[in-house]
């Protein structure tokens, strides 16, 4: 397993992606799953900047990943306000243009693009993401 | 990251490089937003640089589409959207908000 951890500001969403996409290569995915991987993964740490810390500057990301013959894992940990995912609702796809709102398809995409997405609220105050995906 | 605009006789040219997220999509925003005001609604984003868009760039896109379409004053025309953002946009429904077009030429020549 690899960990890293970066400054909780949209400035680390880039080398969060970099940091991501070299550990994904490693593990043998292939460019398409690379992408998808760092899609989700900077919409995951964009949610936690905007919505578990607040805005910028109020606290940290921690990214391990790891991978064995079948999947690639990431776990983001963050220490902001929890929530409830299934409180978050589905964009609307396919909605008229006029009528589109203008945010809200982080986790919807997030599960689109990984095999797996589970959140674990267990400490009260640390919020563990676990994704993976299937080589 | 930059961001370049040109002026044809009947649209206007904007060129992102790099990354369009969180930390970069509000400057889109801004060049988008300060050719609207100025009152160009006729615009070709050329994505043939971008390696990575997140919904923070979706967001900024459909923004200026809606701006653009109100009162049939103009359209937002995609050029040379790479493979791997058009199957995101898709993958989302967003991609059929836009006309796509495989290149500049094209997309210019549309208006």
């Amino acid at each position: 397993m690899i960990s890293k951890t970066f400054p909780g500001d949209f400035s680390s969403l880039g080398p969060i992606s970099d940091f991501i996409a070299n550990a994904a290569k490693q593990a043998g995915l292939d460019e398409n799953s690379i992408y998808s991987v760092q899609l989700a993964v900077d919409e995951a740490c964009t949610n936690i900047i905007e919505h578990a810390y607040g805005g910028e500057g109020n606290g940290e990301i921690v990214c391990r990943c790891d991978s064995n013959s079948e999947s690639f894992r990431i776990e983001l940990r963050d220490q902001g306000k929890q929530f409830n995912p299934d409180t978050i609702p589905v964009p609307e796809v396919g909605a008229p243009l006029e009528s589109l709102g203008n945010r809200g398809a982080g986790l919807f995409l997030m599960k689109k693009l990984m095999d797996q997405v589970e959140f674990d609220f267990s400490k009260s105050n640390e919020t563990i993401l676990r994704m993976t995906k299937k080589k | 990251m930059s961001i370049t605009t040109s002026e044809y006789k009947r649209c206007n040219l904007v060129k992102m490089t790099g990354r369009i997220d969180s930390s970069t999509g509000d400057a889109l925003m801004k060049t988008f937003k300060d050719l609207q005001e100025q009152g160009h609604f006729k615009l070709v984003f050329d994505m043939s640089e971008i390696d990575f868009m997140s919904s923070k760039g979706w967001w900024v896109l459909i923004e200026t589409q809606k701006g653009s379409k109100r009162y049939n004053r103009g359209e937002v025309l995609l050029a040379n959207v790479p493979d791997k953002i058009l199957t995101s946009l898709d993958l989302v429904g967003m991609s059929h908000y836009f006309q796509v077009f495989d290149d500049v030429v094209s997309a210019v020549g549309f208006f």
